[in-house]
């Protein structure tokens, strides 16, 4: 026979004022299952806490429910104080009685009866709870970093430097990112690669931090504290622990026509390659899509004939013998408590030919077609010292510096009819810093920046964008570009000056657009892997917007830098260090404590059509295999992982069988609450 | 005296429990009518709760969770969408108007969105009348 006790607050006035406590509490009194029905002024006051604890050893209790306010309120106090007088907190219910009753309703009795209905419906349901533990998990306490740009750099060094493992997966040669690739930054102009090159090597040296470049994550299983992903290390040829990095290899390679992706595809370079001169590690890596010799073994494949060694000067000029045409794609397994996703962007490619259907481009704008309309990412090139032009601005078409230039923001930002609604947060403070460049590099230059709006909302950054409007000689002009042509050597840019009210044609040399940015190509499919949210763009989902942003619905993977939204270089450092701290929190300790309330499967009754597993959103069930004596498996059944189940119950009301139950929210106990209100 | 509804309402822990709390916060004046079962998500929601209140004697039910993409499980919501989609014909079938249900999305910041619906299910309810009762079933029978 259950003994529950019943505790009605009168939350000062808040419930009194129009539910009659008393009268619930004696109404309660006389259920069959309750021994101590009383009513108080402060529930969660230390005398009303002393109240249900002295009741519960006075009277043995092996159930409260407190008739108060929301559970979200005081739930935890109550199955605090409960734990304190010696008794289960998960063997608490509370009834809402106030923002559910009295605050809602006149004094009337019909709400009395409200009351007593909402108190008498938890005194049904707690006779059926059950004690529960927390569960608890061990952490692996390694994190996972995914992407090495400044982000994921950031973040692998902050969990480094707090003394826990870091593993880095880094889809290209070299670490280092977009922000690799930049000259200047906003609104300090100084030297990209000058701040950031030491943060690459500190990772490289770090004896935390182990590094797989050009490596993407393959599958990730298991849950949070304890993942095993399966890394793909793709072929390099080149064994980077030998190779010395000296670079005689790049210089005998006789394929020189490789797109140089670094260089935003402004020059080529050989098919064994360092992407650039800081690379870390600064070790080649051979292309095999325009090696000769790996071209002429495809074909040789596809015709069906035998592999001969073509080419191959290379690997005769290496001194250390780093060079094999021989090994190809290597799987390896890693174990991690966390993972950070944190792989960046790419730049919205605003020509004719779109990889999703609602990008429509700007075939209006010639992109990908005049060589000097170049995007935001080549123009840093063509700016930075180490680019193809030595830091000198030329135009791509004739090594000219450009008399005019014509600098384009919004271009696929902030405009749904292309097919991105988004502002991309960064162009507007990247335009400024280009026409400063721009000013500063051709003496007696013009410079015209067509803007929607201009957004600098950044520390120092309103003062930035002013410098390049009103001091640096750059025209800012209020209006949209309709379309750009060639005529007679120049790039005719038609818009329209709204401020002024008028069209406006400028004859440039060269025009530089601002482009959207997007997350990175196969995100989704990573996502998945992941098992996290994108929102329609791709843009990975965080957890909460405002009160959980770099934690993902799925717990212990979490998000840094553009991987999640737009953002710029302070801000995706700032994210990262955040990502850092929870990774951290999370391995603070060896063991994890999570709610109990998950799921179960009952294994006689459970006949393994898994809707189950198609209906959970983590993917918590998996197979179990139940077998006779001599080991042969009979039935494969369901079986839910305590340690990734959330407790949201959807398996439950999908088993055909009934077969699953979740604790705290039984049929048995909503059928309960349903038979106990008086209908 | 007119006739006064019981309503039994099934809602999700995170975001319609917490919007009904808001109502309360905010005093908003609703219907003495309505009963509210706290579940962990509309996922949980098993038709046959909403077959057993009917059985017990409420005159309408309300269904209630996050909007479609706000589930706190992701994608709970979606199953109940699916579930109580095919759910209401077979209401129908057994001779309950499945006017009697509401099927709502209520976000934790819609408190006078829930009020409406509490007050709005309670109008429609009393224009329909008493729920008399499962054709050719006593009560005790269901579930």
């Amino acid at each position: 026979m259950a003994r529950i006790g019943v505790f009605v607050c009168h939350c000062g006035e808040n419930i009194a004022r129009t539910v009659d406590c008393a009268a619930v509490a004696g109404n309660l009194a006389d259920h069959p299952s309750v021994v101590c029905s009383v009513d108080y002024k402060y529930m969660c006051s230390d005398p009303g806490q002393n109240l249900i604890k002295q009741s519960v050893k006075d009277h043995q209790l092996d159930g409260v429910v407190v008739a108060a306010c929301s559970p979200h309120m005081h739930m935890k106090t109550f199955r605090r104080a409960s734990l304190q007088a010696g008794l289960n907190p998960y063997l608490v219910e509370m009834a809402n009685i106030r923002e559910h009753c009295a605050w809602i309703h006149e004094r009337t009795p019909e709400t009395t009866v409200k009351a007593t209905d909402l108190a008498r419906a938890m005194v049904e349901k707690v006779k059926q709870n059950v004690p529960l533990d927390p569960i608890l998990i061990p952490v692996t306490r390694t994190a996972l970093v995914i992407g090495g740009g400044i982000a994921g750099i950031q973040a692998a060094l902050d969990i480094a430097e707090a003394g826990r493992d870091v593993i880095i997966v880094e889809k290209e040669p070299s670490l280092g990112g977009h922000m690799s690739q930049l000259s200047e930054t906003f609104p300090t102009l100084d030297c990209s690669q000058c701040i950031l090159t030491p943060r690459m090597v500190d990772a490289y040296q770090h004896p935390r931090i182990k590094l797989y470049t050009y490596s993407e994550v393959e599958k990730l299983e298991g849950y949070i504290g304890n993942f095993e992903v399966t890394i793909r290390k793709k072929g390099r040829s080149v064994d980077i622990d030998s190779c010395t990095g000296c670079g005689a290899c790049m210089e005998v390679c006789p394929s020189k026509k490789a797109p140089d992706e670094f260089d935003m595809g402004l020059r080529t370079r050989t098919a064994i390659y360092t992407p650039f001169p800081q690379a870390v590690p600064n070790k080649p890596v051979i292309d095999r899509e325009h090696c000769l010799h790996y071209k002429a073994e495809v074909r040789a494949l596809a015709r069906g004939k035998p592999v001969r060694a073509i080419c191959q000067k290379c690997a005769k000029v290496c001194a250390s013998n780093s060079i094999s045409f021989d090994g190809g794609d290597e799987l390896v397994k890693e174990k991690v408590g966390a993972v950070v996703v944190a792989t960046g962007f790419q730049l919205y490619e605003v020509g004719k030919d779109q990889p999703e259907p609602y990008l429509k481009g700007y075939g209006e704008y010639g992109y990908g077609e005049d060589p000097d309309i170049v995007d935001g990412l080549q123009f840093e090139r063509l700016a930075s010292a180490s680019g193809p032009t030595g830091g000198k601005i030329l135009c791509p078409s004739n090594g000219e510096p450009p008399k005019t230039i014509v600098f384009i923001q919004c271009t696929g930002s902030r405009d749904a009819a292309k097919g991105i609604e988004y502002c991309s947060g960064v162009c507007c403070m990247y335009t400024a810093k280009h026409a400063m460049l721009y000013q500063h590099s051709v003496q007696g230059g013009r410079s015209v920046v067509f803007y929607m709006d201009i957004r600098a909302t950044g520390k120092g950054y309103d003062a930035f964008t002013r410098r390049a409007a009103e001091d640096s000689g750059a025209e800012y002009v209020r209006g949209r570009v309709s379309s750009i042509y060639r005529h007679d050597g120049k790039l005719v840019v038609k818009g329209v000056d709204t401020l002024g009210g008028e069209p406006m044609t400028v004859q440039a040399d060269m025009v530089v657009l601002a482009t959207a940015i997007r997350p990175q190509p196969g995100i989704k499919q990573l996502a998945q892997k992941l098992s996290i949210s994108y929102d329609q763009h791709g843009f990975l989902n965080e957890a909460h917007p405002k009160l959980r942003p770099v934690e993902t619905n799925t717990a212990g993977i979490f998000l840094a830098g553009c991987s999640q939204a737009p953002r710029d270089i302070p801000d995706s450092v700032a994210m990262a260090s955040a990502t850092a701290a929870k990774v951290l929190a999370l391995f603070s300790r060896a063991e994890l404590e999570r709610e109990p309330q998950v799921a179960k499967v009952d294994q006689i009754t459970c006949s393994g059509c898994f809707h189950c597993e198609r209906a959970c959103p983590y993917g918590a069930v998996e197979h179990l295999e139940v077998k006779d004596r001599r080991g042969n498996v009979i039935r494969v059944i369901a079986q839910i992982n305590p340690g990734v189940c959330q407790g949201c119950g959807t398996c439950v009301a999908n088993c055909p069988s009934r077969s699953i139950e979740l604790d705290g929210f039984t049929d048995s106990q909503v059928f309960a609450s349903i038979q106990a209100l008086s209908l | 005296m007119s006739f006064e509804p019981r309503i039994v309402a099934f809602v999700c822990n995170w975001c319609t429990y917490t919007g009904a709390d808001l109502a309360g916060t905010s005093r908003l004046p609703m219907s003495t009518s309505v009963r509210i079962v706290r579940l962990p998500c509309t996922g949980r929601i098993d038709p046959l709760f909403v077959v057993k209140a009917f059985e017990r004697g409420a005159d309408g039910v309300i269904v209630s969770g996050c909007h479609p993409g706000d589930c706190h499980y992701t994608e709970g919501n979606y199953h109940a969408r699916r579930r109580f989609r095919l759910f209401k014909e077979l209401l129908d079938f057994t001779g309950v108007d499945s006017e009697r249900v509401t099927f709502s999305w209520v976000s934790a910041s819609q408190g006078q969105k829930w009020a409406d619906v509490v007050n709005e299910t309670t109008e429609r309810i009393r224009g329909l009348g008493p729920f008399d009762g499962y054709p050719g079933v006593e009560r005790g029978e269901v579930a």
